[in-house]
């Protein structure tokens, strides 16, 4: 403490508390996060390179990520379309129950996910409310890998209203106005004008409910049927090692779902310091 | 670039103009498309959960919800909740602290790290603790000689349920008191309030609706947590089962109607938690309104 108070930044500081809430912080997180996660890493280091390669590029893991991440993309690209549009009606128009609407947004975030998964897996199985409706038509959703996207676009929903709702509020009208006046269609002007400002976002949101939905677990496995090598997600077959107490298995594929988490974290982060300089730069 | 002189706000105008909106048939079929996404993955799923709850009545619905294994399947999780969210909030106001008030070097990277356990998946947020706390795990053997039960028992739903709702209140909090600076706290400091007083009763009456919305958030997901929990809980019945574990039991037992029945317990504490974040919205947009623009 003593040659910490020497420092230059310590002389300038008034607010007391730095060496207990920055050390308290360090602590937790140490104890909580940072010692348990690196367990994972560890674990892995008993494993041969060979065995590891083996077990996170067998046949029905590259199966289970085949699905997990094509499932999650076209999730989060359809939650971009819908989601996009859902801000967009509920920033501009005015319509009954709007205020309802936009409180139900983050329905996904409040529901527990198995509560999700039992719900969705009633409703579109052959005798529930949907299924009926679709299984006539040929459509199965229920224990398929249809059955899985659909899960995924209900926990991903929230994520593009929410980071596309506040950008399309500070968006500046004149520009829009500007641009009606001197001639372009709305059409010209969605793209040319309001699409820019949106667009990271967009993309953004886009990153969140892929990366949320890569690791879901609870509202998939449900509806999915989980047959290996057509409708396994990654998560459950971590699940399906570790019952066969085959540990070293289950962590190999950890380490391989954790190096993508980080990967999307920092994109991320990327993603949203755009965001934020996107909107100061068109305030100034 | 204007420097110093005085900016004259425009006055906005209280309904759309004409020019910018779209033609009507471009709006219905928006609006259209938008009510129709929601009724499909929101409000559809909301009734069907009741639905299926009541489906044979009243009476059925009571008695589920009040069958023992149910019952201790609620103590349990309000046991997870009540440990994990005080503790996570401990840490939020300590974090948001050490972020917004001072500067110091590797604090991206530590607001980086905060937000660790919302890119994980549950499962691996279980499985960290099988790797410590199981039979083959670090602290397996002394754990087994001192007799201590941590995995499949209920410290270890306790610890997987802080890991995942570990970053809720500090996330809140941080840009929130980051915006809010500490020229407050500086004024009753140099005032000669001490530290804990300042914090007591400067900063926290400032932050506070923060402070519950990221609570409310933090709870709901202790309570819903299902992933993470499974890994490490063990399943068993009227012992380490919280409710969402529940809820899985008692469906994979085709016993649908009690399945429903305490999934609709865990469905009234989301609209609870919904009812609750939108009244905190709308009260710190009232007390930013209150703040007079610079």
């Amino acid at each position: 403490m003593a040659f910490l108070s020497k420092n230059r930044a310590k002389a300038r500081r008034v607010i007391p508390g730095f060496h207990l809430s920055v050390g308290f912080t360090l602590f937790y997180l140490g104890l909580i996060v940072l010692i348990p996660l690196s367990a994972v890493f560890i674990k892995t280091f008993t494993m041969t390179w060979e065995a590891f390669w083996h077990t996170v590029t067998s046949e029905r893991v590259m199966a289970s990520y085949r699905l997990t991440f094509g499932a999650s993309l076209l999730a989060a690209f359809i939650n971009v379309i819908f989601g996009g549009i859902l801000a967009w009606v509920l920033v501009r128009y005015k319509f009954p129950g709007k205020r309802l609407i936009d409180a139900f947004v983050d329905l996904p975030f409040a529901l527990p996910t198995a509560v999700a998964g039992i719900t969705l897996a009633t409703l579109y199985a052959p005798n529930g409310w949907l299924g009926k409706l679709l299984v006539p038509l040929g459509i199965k959703v229920a224990y398929t890998p249809l059955g899985v996207l659909v899960a995924l676009i209900f926990i991903g929903l929230p994520f593009v209203v929410r980071t596309v709702q506040p950008v399309l509020e500070e968006a500046e009208k004149e520009l829009e106005e500007a641009a009606i006046s001197l001639g372009a269609s709305h059409c010209q002007t969605f793209v040319r004008v309001i699409f820019p400002t949106i667009l990271p976002a967009v993309l953004t949101g886009f990153a969140l409910a892929f990366a949320r939905a890569t690791g879901e677990y609870g509202s998939v496995i449900f509806i999915a049927g989980n047959m290996p090598m057509i409708s396994e997600i990654t998560p459950l077959f971590m699940i399906t090692k570790l019952e066969q107490y085959d540990y070293a298995g289950a962590t190999a594929i950890a380490v391989v779902m954790l190096i993508i988490s980080f990967i999307l974290l920092l994109t991320i982060n990327a993603l949203q310091a755009w965001t934020r300089r996107r909107q100061t730069a068109g305030r100034e | 670039m204007s420097g110093q002189t005085l900016k004259l706000k425009p006055v906005e105008p209280p309904v759309q103009l004409q020019a910018t909106l779209e033609p009507v048939w471009v709006r219905v079929l928006l609006l259209g498309l938008a009510l129709a996404f929601v009724t499909l993955f929101l409000f559809i799923p909301l009734v069907a959960v009741f639905s299926e709850a009541l489906r044979k009545g009243w009476g059925v619905y009571l008695a589920a919800i009040q069958e023992p294994d149910a019952l201790s399947a609620i103590k349990l999780t309000l046991i997870a909740a009540g440990i994990s969210v005080p503790l996570n909030l401990i840490f939020g106001v300590a974090a948001a602290w050490a972020i917004a008030k001072f500067e110091f070097r590797g604090k991206n990277v530590l607001l980086t790290l905060i937000d660790l356990p919302f890119s994980v998946s549950p499962v691996i947020s279980g499985l960290i603790y099988v790797l410590l706390f199981g039979a083959q795990g670090w602290f397996g053997e002394w754990l087994r000689e001192h007799d201590i039960k941590i995995l499949f028992a209920v410290p270890g739903i306790v610890l997987a349920t802080i890991f995942v709702t570990f970053p809720f209140v500090a996330r809140e909090l941080i840009p929130l008191m980051q915006a809010q600076g500490s020229e407050e706290e500086e004024a009753a400091l140099v005032l000669g309030a001490s530290g804990w007083k300042t914090f007591w009763h400067v900063t926290l009456p400032n932050i506070k609706w923060g402070l519950l919305y990221g609570v409310i958030l933090c709870n709901a997901r202790a309570m819903g947590e299902f992933g993470a929990v499974s890994v490490v809980s063990g399943h068993i019945r009227g012992e380490t089962n919280t409710m969402p574990l529940q809820v899985e039991i008692l469906y994979n037992e085709y016993n649908f109607t009690a399945a429903f029945a305490v999934a609709s317990l865990l469905t009234l504490l989301a609209l609870v938690t919904l009812a609750l974040k939108t009244i905190v919205e709308w009260k710190t947009d009232e007390s930013r309104q209150r703040i007079p623009q610079e």
